[in-house]
C-alpha cells in the first residue's frame, strides 16, 4: 500500500524558487506560461494491513505535523490500495 | 544566574553564543545536547543558528521533534528566557513557540552582512537596555530569513507591541530598499505574547566585539542578564 502526499504553499505565499523557474522557462523560449509555483511530493510506503481509511488519517496526521507547516502550506493524501 | 547554547546536530553559531556568555558578558553557560530532556537550573536558554538536520524538509522542521524542544516549550511555559538567533529563530517558529514562519528570500541568495536594525520595542527582556527607535547594526547571514504571516497574526503581533526589530536604512526609515530578504513589514524579530521568547534572523552573537565590527548585539545579551539579576535580587 502506498500513500503519495503533495505539499503546496498556501495562495498568497510568495514562491521565489517557483518565480525563478518560471523565468527561466520564458527564457528558454517557452510560451503561454502564466505562473509556475514549486511544491513537494512525497512516497510512503505503508503496512498493507490497513483499511484505506486508517491509512488517510495515517498519513493525514504525519502531513499535518510532519510534511506540511500549516501555516504556509497546504497537503493533498492520495492512497494507493 | 545560567544560561544554556542547545546545540543541534548541524547547529554551527553555538560556540559564538557560547563565547559571548562567558567571555564578553562574563555569565555561567553551558553547552546542552540536543537530546537532553530537562532545563532545570537554567534562567535562559539560546537556540542558536547553523543548519539543524541540514535544513532538510524545511529549515528547523526536524529540529522542533528534539527531546529537548519539549523542555524548551516546559521552559517557556514557565515564563523563563528563550533566544532563537536565525536558525534558532525558524525552529520557534516551526515548533509553534511563535507565529509565522520564515520562508526563501525574495532574491533566493543566501546573504550575509551587517544590516540596520530599528527597536520597535524595548520593554522586553531583551531590549530594556535599547532606547526606542535606536538604530542597531548586526550582521545577517541567512537562506531563509522571509518572514510571512496570516493578516489576523501580523494584527495581533502590532497590538501587541510583539515586532521587537525592524530593517531600517541607516537613520532608522522602514524602506523597502532596507528589508534584506522580503520579510513582511521588514520584521527581522518577534516575541510571543508573554515576551519571554524572542526569534530574530540578525546575530547578535557576532557583533559583541570591537573587533568584529559593531558590539551593538551586546546590548541585546545585557539586557537579558539584567533582567535575569533584577528577577534574583526580588
Amino acid at each position: 500500500m502506498k500513500a503519495k502526499v503533495y505539499v503546496t504553499l498556501k495562495p498568497g505565499v510568495l514562491d521565489p524558487q517557483g518565480k525563478a523557474i518560471h523565468h527561466s522557462v520564458e527564457l528558454l523560449g517557452f510560451q503561454n506560461i502564466l505562473d509556475i509555483r514549486q511544491g513537494k511530493y512525497f512516497e510512503i510506503e505503508l503496512n498493507g494491513n490497513l483499511s484505506v481509511s486508517e491509512a488517510n488519517d495515517l498519513v493525514s496526521k504525519i502531513a499535518n505535523e510532519v510534511l506540511a507547516n500549516p501555516v504556509i502550506e497546504n497537503y493533498r493524501v492520495e492512497i494507493e490500495s | 544566574m545560567k544560561y544554556g547554547v542547545i546545540v543541534f546536530p548541524g547547529s554551527n553559531c553555538d560556540h559564538d553564543a557560547y563565547h559571548v556568555i562567558s567571555k564578553v558578558v562574563g555569565q555561567p553557560v553551558d553547552f546542552i545536547w540536543h537530546k537532553e530532556t530537562s532545563l532545570d537550573g537554567y534562567d535562559a536558554v539560546i537556540l542558536p543558528g547553523g543548519f539543524s538536520y541540514g535544513d532538510y524538509l524545511r529549515a528547523g522542521a526536524l529540529a522542533k521533534f528534539s527531546p529537548v524542544m519539549k523542555a524548551v516549550k516546559k521552559f517557556a511555559a514557565e515564563g523563563k528566557f528563550v533566544l532563537g538567533i536565525c536558525n534558532g529563530f525558524q525552529i520557534l517558529c516551526e515548533a509553534n513557540l511563535l507565529p509565522g514562519a520564515l520562508v526563501r528570500n525574495k532574491n533566493l541568495h543566501f546573504i550575509c552582512k551587517h544590516v540596520k536594525l530599528r527597536v520597535e520595542n524595548t520593554n522586553t527582556p531583551f531590549t530594556i537596555e535599547t532606547k526606542k527607535g535606536e538604530v542597531l547594526s548586526i550582521p545577517i547571514a541567512h537562506a531563509e530569513g522571509n518572514y510571512v504571516c496570516d493578516d489576523e497574526t501580523f494584527s495581533e503581533l502590532e497590538e501587541n507591541g510583539q515586532i521587537v526589530f525592524r530593517y531600517c536604512n541607516d537613520e532608522g526609515e522602514i524602506t523597502d530598499e532596507a528589508n534584506p530578504n522580503g520579510s513582511r513589514s521588514n520584521i527581522a524579530g518577534i516575541c510571543n505574547k508573554d515576551r519571554n521568547v524572542l526569534g530574530m534572523m540578525p546575530h547578535p552573537e557576532r557583533a559583541c566585539e570591537d573587533l568584529l565590527g559593531s558590539t551593538d548585539g551586546l546590548k541585546i545579551f545585557s539586557s537579558l542578564t539584567k533582567t535575569i539579576e533584577q528577577i534574583e535580587k526580588r
